[in-house]
């Protein structure tokens, strides 16, 4: 069973602030798609360097999203990345997916 | 206390501004997606914090931390707890958090932040000695051709990670090479590396404000530590 996103990150943060919940999801849903198709976009070209950038970029939403062992994928890959190594990109793609797929839910 | 905040990420920033929000004692005046707009608003307003990410593209927060001349309290943010050291080699910076920022050690900052007094001196370093080079002519090799630049109408060079860029007053070119590279390359009497990322042709300056240059229509931060060797240059009256 895939890790699945939570809001229990931005619960803790938001203090019970519904209203700063719903801006930061907002935010979320049109700056994640842009960081994904910036990745998907370096990788295609074996752009290792920026693709790590943008995974490190990425790491940052997997947290919020409560995604703790998708971190740790994402950890990895990244340093995969900046030796040059493509190692890790499916289970991270379909960390990516996944985000995708629970962001189309609000 | 005033503050700022630095991230290209606008969920990061989002966050930040929120846990200000629920402490009273801090004021957040502005939020930038990039360095370089702080550094101009910084140039015209005072703030006791900064709230700043490393990993930005083309200006990180340690280029920022070099470029600004006399820096206020900062507490970094960043996903990588890599840079833990590095950061403490800045009298500035109060606190390292590390992303996604939990509201508990959040605060901890703050505490630790209101308990440092404001500013930390600016030191200006001595200048360092002038090199000495020759030649009008550069050659650049792109795709296999060897490119004749007039050096004098070369106004900047911008590192680009593994590349350079070179803009002249007619054409702009990026090529594989170092900023050491093209420093030796270049006659010492005209141009002038004023920041760790840029190198200036000192005869195209329209003007200097603070520690940002005006070439062109390109603004260009001064770092500190290159700030002495350009004040050197110039013909003041």
């Amino acid at each position: 069973m895939r890790e699945q996103p939570n809001l229990s990150y931005i619960n803790q943060m938001s203090g019970g602030d519904k209203d700063f919940e719903e801006k930061l999801m907002g935010i979320i849903k049109i700056e994640y798609p842009k960081e994904k198709q910036t990745y998907l976009h370096n990788i295609e070209a074996k752009k290792y360097k920026d693709s790590a950038d943008n995974v490190h970029k990425l790491k940052h939403k997997i947290s919020i999203l409560g995604l703790e062992k998708s971190y740790g994928i994402a950890v990895t890959y990244e340093e995969n990345l900046l030796n040059g190594k493509e190692d890790g990109r499916k289970d991270f793609e379909a960390i990516l997916d996944t985000i995708t797929d629970y962001l189309e839910t609000f | 206390m005033n503050c700022i905040i630095i991230d290209d990420e606008a969920t990061a920033r989002a966050i930040i501004s929120q846990l200000c929000t629920n402490e009273s004692s801090l004021n957040v005046l502005e939020e930038f997606p990039n360095a370089i707009q702080a550094i101009k608003y910084l140039n015209q307003h005072e703030v006791d914090l900064i709230f700043l990410d490393i990993h930005m593209p083309d200006f990180t927060g340690f280029d920022f931390i070099e470029t600004i001349k006399n820096p206020p309290k900062i507490i970094l943010t960043t996903s990588d707890p890599n840079f833990a050291i590095q950061a403490f080699e800045y009298d500035c910076i109060v606190d390292y958090l590390v992303k996604p920022i939990i509201p508990e050690r959040f605060l901890k900052a703050i505490i630790k932040a209101q308990a440092i007094p404001n500013k930390v001196k600016d030191d200006i370093g001595a200048s360092d000695e002038v090199e000495t080079s020759s030649g009008n002519d550069l050659y650049i090799n792109i795709d296999r051709r060897l490119i004749k630049i007039d050096i004098p109408t070369i106004y900047l060079i911008e590192a680009k990670g593994d590349y350079i860029q070179i803009k002249t007053e007619t054409k702009n070119y990026t090529v594989h090479s170092t900023m050491k590279k093209i420093e030796d390359k270049l006659p010492d009497s005209i141009f002038l590396k004023i920041h760790r990322s840029y190198i200036i042709n000192v005869e195209k300056i329209i003007d200097i404000e603070d520690n940002s240059v005006l070439i062109k229509k390109d603004v260009i931060p001064v770092s500190r530590s290159n700030r002495p060797k350009l004040m050197k240059r110039l013909n003041l009256l």
